[in-house]
């Protein structure tokens, strides 16, 4: 098939690996070309940057916890990328939101110790870098938390929220709040919307003081801005005379729309070109050389060439890899070997859900360089990536920005290599 | 392919929603309005409560604009937009559709009405009084962005055109906005085709019936667009790609009437669907293969670059900012709005005007911080709709680069 565009390099998938791989190549100056079947995982994810998070106990250091797991799982991610190259991953993260498009705002955190941040329902989530608009929630703080819901926000219950961090040993409770935003429900993104509005913010904030005790902490659900959200926090905090945090909520989610927002600007800055609804539906294969893709596109199919492909889709919640009725796994875009896959006719599933599952840490087969088996220029970044279980392990950014820097630089380090030979 | 089965194939894409509101999250109307819920509820979600020839009770599906923007973000490739239409055109079944709906949707014929009293037909539609009058009487919304008609048409001036002999044969589908309203853009693309090489033929064509299936008149639209398929698929089936400027226009030819209006089988639409192409998607082609012409004088021009939803709907990223970018000294700024909110005829309907508006508030903003005097834009009634809301003057990418060739 002739390619009818080439690029130096073609990224399938927008979740937070592929834009990142995506956001580092063009940075470097690559001609790249970001296709995607429709928008990543980010407007579902609560926006935090999970490195470590449980290994299965929970990680409170996950620096000083990484190198450890990291010997005791070699078939790990973090294994092949080097424990070493996540911190980097995670500025180069924080340096593009804070350049991004929404001004001032900015990730707070490291590798050092994770943030003890409260849940929706009131548990609590280790999280290596989170926004400065979460921070505040620190379970550690002796500091006591007014838990503040709204009617019209059905997906969260401040009741709940507060009775579980009382269980907790934090002194919490909840105030419910009338917000009239001329419709019976709204969902998240919505009310953040609002609350990018000075004159909503204001009404809001004097209907909520009076309910403050002092010395309380304030706990929003995570509503607190889209466009402008370090705007919207810092007035907030300074309306109330208090600290202000935000809890991820159900999807739609806000923190995740941000970031979204900002690694697709950075792209965009970067050169870097992005294709929704360009499905992938094949690949001319040379050999171990994949040459281009052929994507769906309205009318006639679009043949995209290059000389490099990293592969960011994700894992099964995707659909990037799937189980068929013959039992049998198969990654739908490449039809790419997989690792991790119990033997045929041995068991697939255990009936403990949360329990270790055996087809977890199935993935993409890669070599230590996350170069694909069987291929030469198909690069894995992200959840296709076999050998972890990002949803136990609390890994799932922490994994998408580490592999999407990796791949970026080993395509780099190669064109650079060719070019010089 | 009946009317069922086509509904049967869309409503089978239904088993992959996930409930996951990603396309809650780029609906440019329901962020604006509670009158429609959104993609997900009115599409995958109320779908499953409806049975094929029971028309639903609800019609807040009325307000969907049919950008197609919640069918391009979903990641598990549900019809979404398609379904609404579908839902749409049973809501219009039962209420039935308007004498406004009927009218507007046809710009062919008001344009061979107008053209010839062009004049008077402008005045009136810049007559304060008349549009007050309109607006109660049609529903026409008195602010909305008519168009002057242009008192000529494209046609005429390309039964003059005297074109090169020889080149690449290629059929020009200029659609119903370059006709009646902006010949002088038709002019322009024939001109920047025959600079590269084509030999343009325009043959006898009339709407592609875009308007009509917006406002649920299945039945006309089918007409329309199976007449432009019988008048362009000989040229298709001998080889010729037909190139329009229009993305909505081309985006119709090229996928919505097949997946909505059940013709994926007509032989005829079928090769024209593959045969179609952008003007944009095909000079940047031509530039891959290192045939573009690419003497360029500069433009010394701050240009903002908006994709209109329906040509994102082509699912083939942005050409025109490839095809811009080639151009010496325009500095061109990448827009990220979703929607200017007109989605064609929708935004000059009385009772969708303001959520039009509001819908395209955040793109009239973002033109206004981007320091740009001039907004570049592939859809006509787009353009019409940003001068409106940004007072700023809107041209096609073409336009740039005719004059950027100095033809």
């Amino acid at each position: 098939m002739t390619a009818s565009l080439t690029y130096d390099a073609i990224v399938l998938g927008a979740g937070v690996a592929g834009l990142t791989a995506g956001t580092r190549l063009a940075e470097d100056g690559a001609r790249v070309c970001v296709l995607a079947k429709g928008v990543g995982s980010t407007h579902l994810a609560p926006g935090t940057i999970d490195v470590l998070g449980y290994e299965p106990a929970r990680v409170d250091e996950p620096g000083a916890v990484l190198p450890g797991f990291v010997a005791a799982h070699p078939e790990h991610p973090y294994a092949l990328i080097g424990v070493d190259a996540i911190a980097p991953a995670l500025k180069w993260f924080a340096t593009r939101i804070e350049r991004g498009p929404q001004p001032g705002y900015r990730y707070m955190g490291g590798l050092e110790r994770n943030h003890l941040l409260p849940t929706a329902v009131g548990a609590v989530r280790p999280s290596a870098l989170v926004p400065e608009t979460m921070a505040a929630g620190e379970i550690a703080s002796p500091a006591p938390v007014c838990v503040v819901g709204a009617r019209v926000l059905r997906d969260f219950h401040a009741s709940l929220c507060a009775a579980n961090l009382l269980r907790a040993g934090v002194e919490a409770r909840a105030v419910e709040l009338e917000l009239d935003v001329g419709r019976p429900e709204a969902n998240a993104l919505g009310l953040a919307r609002r609350f990018d509005a000075p004159a909503f913010r204001a009404a809001f904030a004097a209907r909520l003081l009076p309910l403050l005790r002092s010395g309380e902490r304030v706990a929003l659900p995570a509503i607190v801005g889209l466009s402008d959200p370090h705007g919207a926090w810092s007035d907030l905090e300074h309306r109330l005379g208090r600290p202000v945090f935000e809890i991820p909520t159900l999807p739609p989610s806000a923190p995740g729309i941000r970031v979204y927002n900002a690694v697709r600007a950075a792209l965009r800055a970067a050169g870097g070109r992005l294709v929704l609804g360009a499905e992938v539906l094949g690949a001319e294969r040379d050999g171990d050389r994949i040459n281009a893709v052929r994507a769906h596109s309205s009318g006639h199919d679009t043949v995209y060439g290059a000389r490099w492909f990293v592969l960011a889709t994700g894992g099964f919640a995707s659909g990037a890899i799937e189980l068929g009725s013959d039992w049998q796994a198969r990654e739908t875009v490449l039809g790419l070997p997989l690792r991790g896959m119990p033997a045929t006719g041995e068991q697939r599933f255990t009936a403990d859900y949360f329990g270790p599952q055996p087809m977890s840490t199935v993935g993409v087969a890669v070599d230590s360089s996350l170069l694909a088996q069987g291929t030469e220029n198909v690069f894995v970044a992200g959840a296709a990536l076999p050998g972890a279980v990002p949803w136990r392990e609390g890994s799932g950014e922490g994994i998408a920005l580490a592999s999407g820097n990796f791949v970026a630089q080993a395509v780099q380090e190669r064109e650079g290599a060719a070019a010089t030979a | 392919m009946t009317e069922i089965q086509s509904h049967e194939e869309l409503r089978s894409s239904l088993d992959h929603c996930v409930k996951c509101t990603i396309c809650e999250t780029v609906c440019p109307v329901s962020n604006v309005t509670p009158l429609f819920p959104g993609p997900k509820y009115a599409g995958p979600q109320a779908e499953r409560f409806r049975v094929h020839g029971q028309p639903p009770e609800e019609s807040s599906v009325d307000y969907c604009s049919g950008c197609g923007l919640c069918t391009m973000s979903c990641p598990q490739g549900v019809k979404i937009a398609e379904l609404n239409a579908h839902a749409r055109y049973a809501v219009k079944q039962r209420k039935g559709v308007s004498l406004r709906d009927r009218l507007i949707t046809r710009p062919t014929v008001l344009g061979r009405l107008g053209t010839p009293v062009a004049p008077l037909a402008n005045a009136i539609v810049r007559f304060r009084p008349a549009r007050v009058l309109g607006e109660r009487l049609l529903g026409v919304h008195r602010d909305a962005p008519v168009p002057p008609f242009a008192g000529r048409t494209f046609r005429a001036w390309a039964r003059r055109h005297q074109g090169p002999s020889n080149g690449t044969k290629v059929v020009y589908f200029h659609g119903c906005g370059t006709e009646y309203y902006e010949p002088d853009v038709g002019e322009k693309v024939v001109a920047v085709l025959e600079h590269n090489g084509y030999r343009v033929e325009i043959p006898k064509q009339d709407c592609c019936g875009l308007p009509l299936q917006s406002s649920g008149l299945f039945d006309d639209a089918r007409k329309y667009v199976l007449r432009l398929a019988r008048a362009l698929a000989p040229h298709a089936r001998d080889g010729t790609l037909i190139v329009g400027n229009a993305t909505s226009c081309t985006l119709m030819l090229k996928r919505e009437a097949r997946e909505i209006l059940g013709l994926e089988h007509d032989p005829d639409l079928e090769i024209v669907s593959r045969q179609t192409y952008d003007i944009c998607e095909l000079l940047l082609e031509l530039h891959e293969r290192g045939d573009l012409r690419t003497d360029f004088q500069p433009v010394e021009e701050v240009v903002a670059y908006h994709a209109p939803c329906q040509q994102q709907g082509h699912w083939i990223g942005k050409p025109a900012l490839e095809l811009l970018s080639l151009v010496p000294g325009l500095d061109v700024r990448e827009l990220d709005a979703r929607c200017c909110g007109i989605a064609g005829t929708y935004g000059l309907k009385r009772e969708k005007y303001q959520i039009a508006m509001d819908a395209g508030a955040d793109l009239f903003d973002q033109v206004a911080r981007s320091g740009a005097e001039l907004v570049a834009c592939d859809s006509e009634t787009c353009r019409w709709q940003i001068e409106h809301g940004t007072h700023r003057r809107s041209v096609h990418p073409i336009e740039l680069l005719h004059q950027a060739y100095r033809l």
